[in-house]
């Protein structure tokens, strides 16, 4: 019995010596292998008395058993150091990049359109386009601009040979859009212009945003309503506005709105001219097949580079067109 | 349209401050461009008379003059200007007055010990005009001791307002005041109409030959003029202050008359005209010799002002060369009239001119006005050079003169347009206050306007007219009612945002280029077939229209790689265009790679980019189309542009959609990028449509996955093989995919191995190893007879 009892005490300083997974397992097989030396005890029972044997097959167990779970809480401490080892192993630098980050970006243009675009689609305005290379017809003639009048002198246009010309506005999408389609119709149009002009603040191409409601009731209060909604909702401020009595040959009354526009530099805030609009031109209500007794309209158009100039501080308009990536990284 | 703000105010003043005048009209349509203050500061600063001047005794640049300005003693001061002589009146600066200039104060000084009390000034040291060469030499009638800046009518400003072109009336002074009068409530100005009583007989017969091109022309002779007058300086400054430089008499005295009625005038030298004057249409091959001496040739299309020989002068344009008033005239012929705005549009242009009466007279000049004008101009002229007044000879075709329409405003339009109820006194006022007739009707009002307005003839001009005065900002904000359409979006149609996005993950940046491109650029990248060239260029790079984007990118490329940016992906949405009727615009995505595969980083290798990088980033987007879609790519029997041997057709459902591939090296070489550079350009529309998804059943049964390794002649192309397996397999096979391509000398000269996988699954059944075994010698007996594979041993 004491022999048993020193035996296991033996046995289990043994396996709480055990360094890893490996010593441990040979102190099993020492004890409780096929030829360990409890097993061995067990295999002996067999020659002793039934009193005898139940009494030491009991002891033996119960040894048997005590190491069984010695070995388990050991194993299972063992595991756990040899779990927390690899983790230190394979620590990584998680401050390394990681793999195929690179991603490029949106064109400062693109992104300014698109949340015009956006916001205009929120209120329910379609989405409509027409060609850049234009007629007279829907450029001009249809827009009330006569032949020859100094009102064209306005634009300075590019022309082809066969007398078509590069769109000067979006304008002419108002034409297109309005053809065929019975009030009520919302529709933005965005695209590229073009004007023969080209010094710091022009460009010979750029882009405009056109918008137009035709419907029973609009009226130029309704006008000055959508573009403070809309230059509230882009520029993210509510900014005091003014609108200025202008012309425009499609449309009439006719204004321009400025915004009072703080450069940051410590000036004085100044009146900033951000848009062009009025109510649709009767004649280019008549001209779209739209009865102008019965409806009326607004039309409005603004200069797509202002607007991504003055929203990302962007001071050079040609930047837009160098495509140079350092700059155009500044816009995921 | 620029102009003298006191000048304005002596015609109608608002008896308000300059801010708010110049508010008050940007806020009535005539928005203020510009304004120079001038002759600010100009106090302590006198007319004085150098009564007395000596030689400095210790320099022998400056002396010493006694000067009266009006005080008890005569004032010493020293003086360097070469002009410094007894007799002549000039500004004087005395103690304590401050230069405009510089802000500097005059003190008492002793200048090469002589005592200096006070300065003689230039026109520049005042800051009013920019001549620096002397002493500024007043007028002999200018009062000793006065400020200079009474004598002068100083301070005033130079104001520039932008005139849209509707509004040709408030391009001279009188309209101006007009408005003035009426945003500020002031009375109306009574038009003085007297007539000169003529006092010379000389005089010219005027015959109209197309009275709707000019339906009125005064003409009158000023007999015997002083040729040596000289433009008195109130008269040159109101003309400087308002942006003109004094030239002669004549021609000041008619430049006064454009500011401050805006109508244009002529004089000829009477002596000059041989016969009659003649308003006709030029004749073919009629030439002239403008003021601005350039001989030009004129047709039908120009109305001329003729002697009985010659044309004298491009009507509503400019006048002629050889009738011109010159230093000794004697006799002027003054031309007043109306040209129809049509008659003069268009002419000014085709000389290469700009004129202050064209552009007057192509807006529209009161046709009322001429009478008047031609008594003040000739009043003026009198007044300055003398000479005698002949009769005013009009000819004149009434029934030609432009006619203002009797226009309706309907309350309740008016309402509707504004979205304002306006009280009807207001509107009644408002009208009134701009010349209109009115008369209350009821429904509302009719209106006349005025014979200088040439902008209201409908509803909608009183409509403007009455906004405007009564102020925008009056007008109420509001929301618009009314009922929206839900936007419909195909879903098989994938957005243009989803392409960007893809090619963005991919590290492409997005460019932009204009549409213009020069010719010899597409020439050298033989895109210059089917071009549409523009008539009129900014300049000759940017003279034909893009026939594709692939020139701007690669421009890009070379704009970046000049700015050590090696490793460059950009792409480009836009049109390009080509010729037709109408021409042919049709949306493109690009792309172009260059430099290194990936950003230069830690975990993997270095190396460059190449076709199957380009081709990745291509698929990722053509994926959107879907699994169904059916791309493909083909070699190029032309490559074109792009290397022979990596370049590719892109093809949808057989169809020719786009280009991919290596820039051609030599092309690349001439166009001066480095390294290679790939690119893709397909007509955007063919990747924006999809199919909306139809789901089948996912098999329950076990797929089971066979290798294949396959020598193959190498110009036997992948999409073959994997077409011919797909062709046996049918349904079974569920994907192909190849794992590896491998060239070497183990291998027969000219062959290639290429290892695919196959993974093959019935939707009904599990496969047995025979049904794969009979299935796989089925694909390759096939691929054999086909491609001439065969297994790699």
């Amino acid at each position: 019995m004491q022999e048993l009892q020193n035996q296991l005490d033996t046995a289990i300083a043994d396996i709480d010596r055990a360094a890893n997974l490996e010593a441990l397992d040979a102190v099993r097989v020492t004890w409780l292998g096929k030829s360990g030396l409890l097993t061995e005890q067990l295999k002996q029972l067999g020659k002793l008395s039934p009193d005898e044997r139940k009494l030491r097959g009991e002891q033996v167990n119960q040894a048997k058993e005590r190491l069984q779970s010695a070995l388990a809480a050991r194993k299972s401490v063992l595991e756990d150091h040899a779990y927390q080892a690899r983790m230190q192993a394979e620590r990584v630098d998680v401050s390394m990049p990681g793999r195929n980050t690179d991603r490029g970006n949106l064109h400062p243009i693109t992104r300014t359109l698109d949340r015009i675009v956006d916001i205009f689609s929120r209120l329910g305005y379609q989405q409509a386009d027409g060609p850049e290379i234009e007629d007279d017809f829907h450029n001009f003639e249809a827009l009330n601009f006569p032949e020859h009048h100094p009102a064209r002198a306005m634009h300075d246009t590019f022309y082809f040979p066969d007398g078509r010309l590069l769109r000067t506005h979006t304008s002419p999408v108002q034409i297109r859009a309005m053809v065929g389609r019975t009030p009520p119709i919302r529709i933005i149009a965005a695209g590229k212009v073009y004007r023969s002009d080209s010094d710091q603040t022009h460009t010979p191409m750029f882009h405009q945003v056109e918008g137009l409601l035709v419907d029973e009731t609009s009226s130029f209060a309704d006008l000055k309503g959508t573009l403070r909604q809309f230059v509230n909702a882009f520029f993210e401020r509510d900014f005091e506005m003014r609108f200025r009595p202008s012309y425009f040959p499609f449309t009439e009354p006719s204004a321009e709105v400025d915004i009072r526009w703080d450069r940051g530099d410590g000036s004085e805030p100044g009146w900033l001219e951000v848009l062009g609009c009025g109510m649709v031109h009767p004649n280019v209500l008549r001209a779209c097949g739209v009865d102008p007794e019965r409806y009326s309209g607004f039309a409005f158009g603004l200069g797509v580079e202002r607007f991504a100039m003055l929203r990302y501080g962007v001071n050079d308009l040609r930047s837009f067109f160098e495509n140079d990536l350092r700059f155009l990284r500044q816009f995921a | 349209m620029k102009f003298s703000e006191n000048w304005l105010r002596s015609i109608a003043d608002p008896g308000c401050d300059r801010a708010t005048l110049m508010q008050r009209l940007t806020m009535a349509g005539l928005e203020v461009e510009g304004v120079e203050m001038m002759g600010e500061g100009l106090k302590g600063v006198v007319v004085g008379e150098i009564i007395a001047a000596e030689r400095h005794p210790n320099a022998d640049k400056l002396q010493v003059c006694r000067v009266n300005i009006g005080a008890a003693e005569p004032l010493q001061i020293v003086c360097g200007a070469p002009n410094a002589r007894v007799g002549l009146k000039a500004p004087v600066a005395t103690i304590g007055a401050r230069m405009p200039g510089n802000g500097m104060e005059i003190k008492r000084a002793k200048l090469r010990d002589v005592e200096s009390v006070g300065m003689l000034c230039s026109a520049k040291e005042l800051a009013i005009a920019d001549d620096a060469s002397g002493l500024w030499e007043l007028p002999v009638d200018a009062r000793v001791g006065q400020g200079i800046g009474e004598f002068l009518g100083l301070p005033d400003a130079s104001i520039e307002i932008k005139l849209t072109p509707n509004r040709p009336d408030c391009l001279g002074l009188e309209g101006l005041a007009a408005e003035v009068r009426a945003l500020f409530d002031l009375p109306h100005a009574s038009a003085d109409s007297k007539s000169m009583a003529p006092v010379s007989s000389l005089t010219r017969a005027v015959h109209l030959h197309n009275p709707a091109d000019c339906p009125r022309y005064l003409g009158r002779v000023i007999e015997g003029i002083d040729p040596a007058a000289q433009t008195p300086l109130w008269m040159r400054e109101r003309l400087r202050r308002s942006g003109l430089r004094s030239i002669s008499v004549a021609v000041d005295c008619s430049n006064y008359v454009l500011i401050e009625m805006g109508q244009p005038t002529h004089a000829f030298d009477h002596d000059q005209l041989r016969g009659s004057v003649e308003i006709r249409r030029a004749r073919a091959g009629e030439t002239i010799k403008l003021l601005d001496e350039r001989e030009v040739a004129l047709d039908e299309g120009f109305l001329v002002i003729a002697d009985s020989e010659r044309p004298v002068a491009v009507a509503g344009v400019m006048g002629g060369w050889e009738t011109r008033v010159t230093d000794s005239t004697r006799n002027l012929f003054l031309e007043c009239a109306f040209f129809a705005p049509a008659a003069v549009q268009g002419r000014a242009r085709k000389l290469g001119l700009h004129t202050d009466a064209s552009h007057r007279f192509e807006r529209g000049v009161d046709p009322e006005l001429a009478h008047r004008a031609m008594e003040r101009l000739s009043q003026l002229i009198i007044e300055i050079a003398g000479g005698q007044p002949g009769a005013v000879i009009e000819a004149v075709s009434v029934g030609h003169l432009p006619v203002r329409p009797e226009v309706t405003l309907r309350r309740a339009h008016l309402e509707r347009v504004l979205g304002l109820r306006i009280e009807d006194q207001r509107v009644t006022a408002i009208l009134t206050s701009l010349g209109m007739q009115v008369r209350a009707t009821p429904e509302g009002w009719t209106a006349r306007a005025p014979s200088k307005r040439f902008d209201i003839e409908i509803e909608e001009d009183l409509i403007e007219e009455v906004a405007r005065i009564h102020g925008y900002d009056n007008v109420p904000v509001n929301i618009p009612r009314g009922e929206i359409a839900l936007r419909l979006e195909p879903e098989a149609l994938v957005r243009t945002g989803d392409v960007r996005q893809a090619l963005l993950t991919r590290g492409y940046s997005e460019a932009l280029h204009f549409s213009f491109v020069a010719a010899p650029v597409l020439e050298r990248w033989n895109l210059l077939e089917g071009a549409v060239a523009l008539s009129n260029p900014l300049n000759a790079d940017l003279g034909v229209m893009r026939t594709s984007l692939l020139p701007g990118l690669v421009d890009a490329l070379k704009h970046n790689q000049s700015r050590q940016q090696d490793r460059v992906r950009l792409f480009e949405i836009g049109k390009a265009f080509h010729a037709g009727d109408p021409p042919l615009e049709t949306p493109r995505l690009a792309g172009l790679v260059s430099g290194a595969a990936r950003a230069e980083q830690w975990a993997e290798g270095d190396r460059a980019v190449d076709f199957f990088d380009i081709k990745g980033d291509l698929e990722q987007v053509l994926a959107l189309a879907g699994p169904g879609a059916d791309f493909a790519f083909a070699p190029l029997d032309e490559p074109g542009f792009l290397h022979g041997g990596r370049s590719a057709a892109v093809l949808r459902d057989g169809r020719q959609i786009g280009l991919i591939g290596c820039l051609d090296p030599r092309l690349a070489r001439a166009l001066d990028v480095d390294g290679d550079v790939y690119v893709f350009e397909v007509e955007l529309s063919a990747v924006l449509q999809r199919n909306v998804p139809v789901a089948g059943e996912v098999s329950r049964y076990p797929s089971v996955r066979r290798d294949l390794a396959l020598v193959v002649d190498q110009s036997v192309p992948f999409a073959r093989i994997r077409d011919r397996a797909q062709g046996v397999l049918g349904d079974l096979l569920r994907e192909c995919f190849l794992f590896d391509e491998f060239v070497g000398p183990s291998l027969p000269a000219g062959t290639r191995s290429l290892a695919m996988g196959l993974i093959l699954q019935d939707s009904s059944r599990t496969l047995t190893d025979t049904d794969v075994d009979s299935a796989m010698q089925a694909v390759v007996a096939a691929l054999g007879e086909h491609t001439g594979a065969r297994l790699r041993g």
